[in-house]
């Protein structure tokens, strides 16, 4: 293909992107815009989320990913409740990126990853929740209906990733997307309501300038996390839990 | 006219701008909620005085379990449409004092759970 004929391919995707519209690429292959539909029909187990994330891009000190997480879902709206000592409420407030190094202690070599919820194929938080309010979804994502749930923590208790929050105290403002109350458990969702809204990227990996982050979907070979997975060696946290995480590290 | 009298109008002036249509800030103004400019809601004004609890309770869970969330019916939707502003044109919080929601729930002594966790304002997703 010439190269003008590149540049009107991509001028026309350009204004596509402009008008708000969903482009068919090639066949099955869509690109969704910001402003793409809101979902009309149920998510389906032909899609897993999942992510590749590469502890060696991640850098110490830089909390970019965990600061763009608290501002899309809210936590960042969430006040320390008077008279809370600051220990506490820096052990207890939420969190849905947790900031995790790790030291050989053999060789000194110090790696820094976020953790988050894992989204297990097989989670130990569904599997306890005694009124069914942890749930995955068909896409894989692991999530928590606050409607059903009762705050009894169970899942708090069983995640091998310390992945999950409680909410303490009554929260005085909060988005539209990302409810929230006193006495529920909540964790990493993928940003869903993105997804549900047509947008195929999280905020984490977005706000991630050293592109540690890799999100997409694992049933297609095609998109850039299969293709990563698939080029280097990565590892499932706690591996031998055989709970099979759609969240994947690489160089630990 | 004499002194007197046009003090007196100069009062009736005054407390008219100041309780007249003029909002202060955190007060509704009437008329500017979406609703207000519209006919009827998602349903016609009857079917949804009787059965709103029953559209949104479904719909929340096709939204959080499926993840339908461009359907006829939402709680975000509600907000969206039925919040008013304030003299500043912020909104005002559908469950305040006087409010859309409040109005009816208050007389019918219901309690609403919903913003309990949700968000009582539009914005956002």
């Amino acid at each position: 293909m010439s190269s003008a004929n590149d540049s009107g391919r991509r001028d026309f995707l350009k204004k596509a992107a402009l008008a708000g519209t969903t482009v068919t690429v090639a066949p099955g292959v869509l690109l969704h815009t910001l402003e793409a539909a809101p979902r009309t029909e149920p998510v389906t187990d032909k899609v897993r989320w999942g992510m590749l994330i590469d502890t060696s891009k991640c850098v110490d000190g830089c909390k970019d990913c965990v600061e763009a997480c608290d501002k899309e879902n809210g936590l960042d709206l969430v006040n320390k409740p008077e008279g809370a000592p600051d220990d506490l409420w820096e052990r207890q407030r939420p969190r849905w990126i947790r900031q995790v190094k790790l030291k050989d202690n053999l060789t000194g070599r110090v790696t820094t990853l976020p953790m988050m919820c894992q989204h297990c194929e097989y989670p130990p938080c569904v599997d306890v929740c005694p009124t069914g309010a942890s749930f995955k979804r068909a896409d894989g994502i692991v999530m928590v209906d606050r409607h059903i749930c009762i705050g009894c923590r169970y899942c708090m208790m069983a995640c091998p990733y310390k992945a999950r929050s409680f909410i303490h105290a009554d929260v005085a403002a909060k988005l539209t997307h990302t409810p929230r109350g006193k006495g529920c458990v909540e964790s990493c969702n993928f940003c869903v309501h993105r997804l549900d809204n047509g947008q195929t990227t999280t905020a984490c990996q977005d706000a991630c300038k050293h592109q540690a982050i890799v999100f997409g979907d694992l049933k297609d070979p095609n998109s850039p996390v299969s293709k990563a997975l698939k080029q280097y060696p990565s590892v499932a946290v706690r591996d031998d839990l055989k709970l099979n995480p759609g969240v994947r590290y690489t160089n630990i | 006219m004499t002194g007197k009298s046009s003090i007196t109008l100069l009062a009736i002036l005054v407390t008219g701008l100041l309780g007249g249509p003029v909002a202060l800030a955190g007060e509704a103004v009437e008329g500017t909620a979406k609703a207000d400019k519209l006919q009827n809601c998602v349903e016609p004004t009857p079917v949804m005085r009787r059965r709103h609890f029953e559209f949104i309770e479904h719909q929340r869970d096709l939204t959080v379990h499926q993840g339908i969330r461009g359907s006829k019916y939402s709680l975000a939707g509600c907000v969206d449409c039925h919040a008013r502003r304030d003299g500043e044109g912020k909104p005002v919080p559908v469950n305040a004092e006087g409010q859309f929601c409040d109005q009816c729930h208050d007389y019918a002594a219901v309690e609403i759970d919903c913003f309990m966790c949700h968000s009582t304002v539009p914005g956002g997703k």
